[in-house]
């Protein structure tokens, strides 16, 4: 048996932005809860609880995840990125330059997400965006400004991926 | 957040699990395999599920493979969606899965839990009925392998848990169909799925929103091979022949399902042909 | 009028919280935890209309960590914001599913919950009126029995004793029944829509703690810092200055936060432990549920017009449905009442809107005040009728667009000063939509492309006394401290004002820092942050603040430069003369006070004060409408190209188009945010959105799973917002409103093209493949 919680509060080690922290948890305290509540990692936001906003995505070993779905317990073995690591992200600069923010509740989950795709997708086309972006709702925006920020950090990394590649020929 | 405490165990073999089971169980306990949890933990916060034990399932081994063996494709229960997609083994199950929830959800949900949910989609089982999968299922006393429509058709055993699927390798690359329609957003519920494939040259298709249950009807796919008949003609007699009552709710009236229906014949029709 | 040059006015100054916001260091809130805070929870009623016969708490008070449950008959008084109707917590009978009938404080908010779970109400179960139609039947069931003897807070609204109606407002302009008579074509027809919901990303919440010197501190998500003192001081008997409130940003408001719901209920909870910080905070099944939402709407709408198409004479009748209780829903009976002809000139004009009671969840204002509503009937007439008289649409709104010279349904006369062009508007939306007269297109593939526009018109339906201060005060380095109480929920507010003061004061955007958060007991008092009101009050304020301080440096750097205040400027961070700019002294040498080389000290921090107030509007008359109700009338026009999909019914939104007379537009990316964010938002609520009920009167779809936003990618594949300036006098830098006017013209843009494409009149919401395929083929 790797873990088990059979009492009501444990304390278990959480990684977060590369640093262990212990927590002391319910086994039913989400893992939203838990790096809000106990951590002060308050850039994960509550919004559904449900799965169908996005507003609470942290990056669980690099992949983005609803950590209002999650429990606390379930992420003892993960690596866990929270926006509070993301603040020299060229997603997040890129947020910021194309004015894709207005009250920037679902700011977080988005930057978290779109972090995740540009990195795993860097040649992602407008299918693939969609395909991601769709796991996050945004009541103010509109979304073409996000749209336009992911756009832009692609285009960017693909001229950089281009200039290393004439670099080293 | 669950306003309930449970117990949480992970662990490592299938044996553990049955075993943890059946001691919480003798207990009293209302315990439950928790696989993804995404289903276990909304129905907790929202009232409509209370637990006193969970198992998690993503501890064992077997239950996260996911690989070829043989000429099986062997599925562990507790492997993502996004996993599954991704890896593409088996195309016609990464169409229909990749419109299962959302990506960010679908790292979270499993192929098992989604064959195991309350909530009557389970958009999974479209593409392992029309492929002869064979799910493998281990209870109290062993492990048994069931074929998938006998399993779709039944609930399992207290303690039972899904640990595997398991696809002929033959049927993975047929030339195959999926089609969702859903209310408005892409992301949502069906009012109707369908997911087809041509084996040997006949259609074979099963549906998921258009009754409470998913199904794959024989009497149906005869209907729509019959090649005597027109496209209007099989949909009109494939409609009488459907399991059971149109679902008449919030995404869709009787009414707007059938005509969706019918139209999603049509188009799997039209693209199967184009695809032979 | 020549163009003056402008250092900030009219540039796209980054927003000053953008930052902030991408590294998730805001605190909204919810982000403020505090160690020992109590949490609360609301049990919320099982049934639509029922007597409450008892209420079991002993189940609930065995769940460990429960401090305090709170019922209904701890505070039995009605409040509310136009008529008192509401007990805050259910008593005596309970008017919708979802209504509190308890509040639990306990440790954690796991066990209120759990508590919440084991209250056992029983019930005694009433008749449930269930739409906008039943509640005006003659029979229908009685919601609110005692409607004779509510309070009226303020004016302006007329309910009628023995029904279902909360407010009546009529408009009696011309002589409609005359005019009717003479008209050569005439067209009636009928609109409808649910409730919905605003679905603010961030989840209204409340937290109140009660000093023991009787201070009762409130940190809300709330656009009415203000309108909460008063509420607590007008029912709860607290004075005034000891209720201070703290607002800090907000996840998105869009009407929906400016009710006053939470923060009384997380007082009484509160009282009930001692005055302990208590928070309360709604989950989203809550807050779809339980707290205010958008209108309903049933609209009757008749028009005619004389042999050259000019309308002649407009008939409107209007049911707003409120739902359990009339709040905000009272007020927008009123504003759609006094904008009911939408931007067009029309003598003769009858209408009676009435704010009509359902066993529904009860409305509050949503952007745009009744305002997306109204269009939506009005245009969609406009379109039917050119359809009848076989007009180009374009053509026959641009013969009876309002101008200067023309007057409203309640007879302000208007002027080249407060309204905007909305000819202008038109003429260019037409061309940015590639107008080609209504015709639809096949594509290739074989779906069908149509274009549908909208005009939209709204006053500023603000109070007549409506207001807002600005404070200025300067910082030893010579910068400025900007406090205000305007509330920043996304529509860029602070950033706006910033820019206001920077260009007054000749100074940079860097140097100016507004204070973020809203403290009412530091902040001067602001109306509400509502209305597409606060560049107008507010800005206004702050250029009065600006040039309070002006007047004050110019008189201490009269006497550090030893000259008369009259031959001095100031810009650049300087005092100077104006005739030798380079003979001057820097702000931030006099800003506390000029200190003489012999370490005398004269004058003192400067300190710029500044006020608004709404100026000469009047209240309307009750039989005629009659009366000033806004300051401006911002105008625009709206259009939408979708692509159908004649199989599926499905469509896709290609092109949405928002072109507006604003005034001068302070800051160019905010106003298209905020126009792009509108029309946005009316797209996703009129493609998809509203509240469904069972014939029981509970909703069935209160989470995002099943009532389903617009999601990326299902967007309008191209926005293309443009603006008309048409300067306001009023207006600080000739600005006017336009926080709210993006939303008001989608839905009717949007219905105009699907019933383009589809041959077919879509008269009511939302505009699903379901909805079309129901209209077009099932003929219903
Ligand atoms: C945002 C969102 C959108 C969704 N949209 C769709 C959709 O479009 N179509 C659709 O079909 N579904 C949809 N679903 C439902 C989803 O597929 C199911 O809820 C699924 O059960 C989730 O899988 P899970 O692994 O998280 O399940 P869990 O929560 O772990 O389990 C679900 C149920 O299955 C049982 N269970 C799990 N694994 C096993 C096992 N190996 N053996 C026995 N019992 C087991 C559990 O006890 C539980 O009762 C959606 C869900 C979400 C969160
Ligand atoms: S809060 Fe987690 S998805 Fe909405
Ligand atoms: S910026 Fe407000 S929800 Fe996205």
């Amino acid at each position: 048996m790797i873990s088990s919680n059979t009492r009501k509060y444990t304390v278990v080690s959480l990684l977060v932005n590369g640093v262990s922290h212990d927590v002391m948890i319910r086994s039913a305290d989400t893992l939203l809860y838990t790096l809000r509540e106990q951590l002060g990692l308050t850039g994960a936001k509550y919004a559904c609880g449900n799965g169908d906003c996005g507003a609470c995505t942290v990056l669980v070993n690099g992949k983005p995840m609803h950590s209002c779905l999650t429990l606390a317990i379930e992420s003892i073995n993960d690596e866990i990125t929270t926006i509070e690591s993301m603040k020299h992200s060229d997603i997040r600069s890129a947020f910021v330059a194309n004015w894709a923010i207005q009250c920037g509740y679902c700011t977080p989950g988005f930057i978290l997400n779109c972090h995740a795709l540009v990195n795993e997708h860097p040649d992602a086309d407008d299918e693939i965006i969609e395909e991601w972006l769709k796991s996050n709702l945004c009541r103010c925006t509109g979304y073409q400004e996000i749209k336009d920020a992911v756009k832009s950090v692609l285009e960017a990394n693909k001229l950089k991926a281009k200039e290393n590649s004439n670099l080293a020929q | 957040m669950i306003s309930f405490d449970f117990e949480y165990f992970k662990p490592e073999s299938i044996d553990e699990a049955i075993k943890t089971f059946s001691s919480e169980w003798k207990l009293g306990k209302k315990v439950v395999y928790f696989s993804g949890g995404t289903e276990i933990i909304t129905f907790s916060r929202g009232g409509k599920l209370t637990v006193d034990t969970v198992i998690d399932l993503k501890g064992i081994p077997e239950c996260k493979v996911l690989e070829i063996q043989g000429d099986r494709l062997i599925i562990g229960a507790a492997v993502t969606l996004n996993q599954l997609i991704e890896s593409n083994l088996f195309p016609l199950l990464s169409e229909t899965t990749r419109r299962i929830a959302d990506h960010t959800s679908r790292n979270k949900i499993t192929i098992g839990g989604n064959l195991m949910s309350q909530l009557g989609y389970r958009e999974g089982l479209l593409p392992l009925l029309v492929a002869d999968a064979v799910v493998t299922v281990a209870n109290q006393t062993k492990i048994e392998e069931i074929p998938i429509e006998k399993f779709s058709g039944s609930e399992l055993k207290e303690g039972a848990f899904l640990t595997q699927i398991k696809v002929p390798v033959s049927n993975l690359k047929l030339p195959s169909k999926s089609i969702k329609r859903t209310r408005t957003s892409k992301v949502g519920y069906p009012i109707v799925s369908l997911a087809a494939l041509v084996h040997e040259g006949k259609i074979r298709v099963a549906f998921s929103g258009i009754n409470s249950l998913p199904f794959r009807s024989t009497v149906i796919e005869s209907i729509l091979n019959d090649k005597k008949m027109s496209d209007q003609q099989r949909i009109d007699k494939a409609i009488t022949k459907l399991p059971s009552t149109i679902t008449d709710d919030l995404l869709a009236s009787k009414g707007f399902r059938q005509y969706t229906f019918g139209k999603m014949l049509i188009e799997l029709n039209s693209v199967l042909e184009e695809k032979l | 009028m020549q163009k003056e040059f402008r250092k900030t006015v009219g540039t796209a100054e980054q927003r000053i919280d953008a930052v902030e916001k991408s590294t998730g260091n805001v605190k909204y809130l919810g982000d403020k935890l505090i160690t020992g805070m109590l949490h609360a929870k609301v049990a919320t009623s099982t049934e639509a209309h029922a007597r409450i016969k008892s209420i079991d708490t002993n189940e609930a008070w065995k769940v460990p960590g429960v401090r305090a449950i709170v019922t209904g008959d701890t505070f039995p008084f009605p409040i509310g914001p136009i008529l008192a109707d509401r007990p805050p917590i259910a008593f005596d009978k309970v008017r919708y599913y979802g209504e509190p009938v308890a509040i639990i404080v306990a440790d954690y908010p796991y066990q209120a919950k759990q508590a919440a779970s084991k209250i056992v109400v029983k019930y005694e179960k009433l008749p449930v009126v269930n739409s906008v139609e039943q509640a005006f039947q003659e029979d229908a069931p009685i919601i609110h029995e005692q409607l004779g003897q509510y309070t009226k807070i303020i004016d302006n609204v007329y309910p009628v004793p023995g029904t279902n109606i909360a407010s009546h407002i009529k408009i009696r302009k011309g002589q409609f029944g005359q005019a009717w008579a003479t008209c050569k074509d005439t067209i009636t027809a009928t609109y409808s829509f649910n409730l919905s919901d605003h679905a603010a990303m961030e989840t209204r919440s409340a937290t109140v703690e009660i000093n023991p010197d009787g201070r009762v501190i409130v940190h809300s998500t709330s656009q009415s810092p203000f309108t909460i003192k008063k509420i607590l001081n007008q029912f709860f008997n607290i004075e005034v200055g000891k209720v201070i409130v703290h607002i800090p940003m907000l996840g998105g408001a869009f009407g929906g936060k400016g009710a006053v719901q939470l923060e009384p209920l997380a007082y009484l909870a509160s009282s009930a432990v001692g005055g302990k910080l208590v928070k309360l905070q709604y989950e989203r099944e809550e807050d779809m549920m339980t707290a205010p939402c958008h209108i309903g709407f049933n609209a009757t709408v008749k028009l005619g017009v004389n042999e050259e198409g000019k309308l002649l004479a407009g008939q409107y009748t209007f049911l707003i449905e409120a739902g359990a209780y009339s709040d905000q829903a009272a007020g927008i009976t009123r504003a759609a009442a006094l904008d009911c002809t939408g931007p067009y000139h029309i003598p003769n004009v009858w209408c009676d809107s009435y704010c009509m009671y359902t066993n529904h969840p009860y409305a509050t204002s949503f952007r745009g005040y009744g305002h997306p509503e109204l269009t939506f009937a009005i245009e969609r007439t406009m379109d039917q009728l050119a359809k009848q008289l076989n007009v180009d649409p374009i053509e026959f709104r641009l013969l009876n667009a309002i101008k200067p010279g023309h007057s409203t349904p309640t007879q302000s006369v208007l002027t080249e000063n407060n309204i905007g062009d909305t000819a202008k508007c038109m003429i260019r939306a037409k061309e940015l939509i590639e107008w080609n007269g209504n015709q639809t297109t096949v594509t290739e593939n074989g779906k069908i492309r149509a274009k549908g526009v909208s005009l939209f018109w709204k006053t500023s339906t603000t109070s007549t006394n409506a207001q807002a201060g600005a404070v200025l005060l300067f910082e030893p380095d010579g910068t400025v401290k900007l406090s205000c109480a305007a509330v920043e929920i996304g529509q860029g507010t602070k950033t706006i004002l910033a820019q206001i003061a920077a260009e007054r004061l000749k100074m940079n955007m860097k140097d100016i820092h507004v204070t973020m958060e809203v403290n009412t007991q530091y902040n001067p008092h602001q109306w509400r942050t509502v209305a597409s009101s606060t560049t107008f009050l507010a800005g206004n304020a702050v250029l009065a603040a600006a040039d309070d301080a002006i007047r004050q440096l110019k008189k201490i750097g009269a006497v550090a430069l030893q000259c008369s205040e009259n031959d001095l400027e100031v810009g650049n961070s300087r005092v100077y003369l104006r005739s030798k700019p380079t003979y001057g002294i820097d702000i931030k040498t006099i800003c506390l006070g000029y200190k003489y080389p012999n370490g005398h000290t004269v004058g003192g921090q400067i300190i710029g004060t500044g006020v608004h107030v709404q100026r000469q509007l009047t209240e309307m008359d009750k039989d005629t409408g009659f009366g000033d109700p806004g300051p401006w009338w911002s105008v625009g026009a709206q259009a939408v190209e979708i692509e159908w999909d004649e199989q599926n019914y499905t469509y896709e939104i290609l092109k949405a188009i928002t072109v507006m007379d604003g005034g001068t537009i302070i800051n160019p990316m905010t106003a298209t945010q905020q126009m792009r964010g509108g029309i946005f938002l009316g797209l996703s609520i009129a493609s998809g959105e509203s509240f469904e009920f069972n014939d029981k009167g509970v909703i069935q779809n209160p989470d995002f799973r099943t009532y389903q936003l617009m999601r990326f990618g299902e967007q309008p594949k191209e926005y293309i917002v443009e603006f008309v300036e048409t300067p306001n006098e009023d207006g600080p830098f000739g600005a006017r409103g336009i926080g709210e006017y993006g939303v008001i013209g989608a839905a009717s843009a949007l219905a105009n093209s699907l019933s383009s494409a589809t041959k077919t009149e879509l008269n009511k919401l939302p505009l699903t493949p379901e909805l079309i395929w129901q209209t077009r083929e099932v003929g219903q």
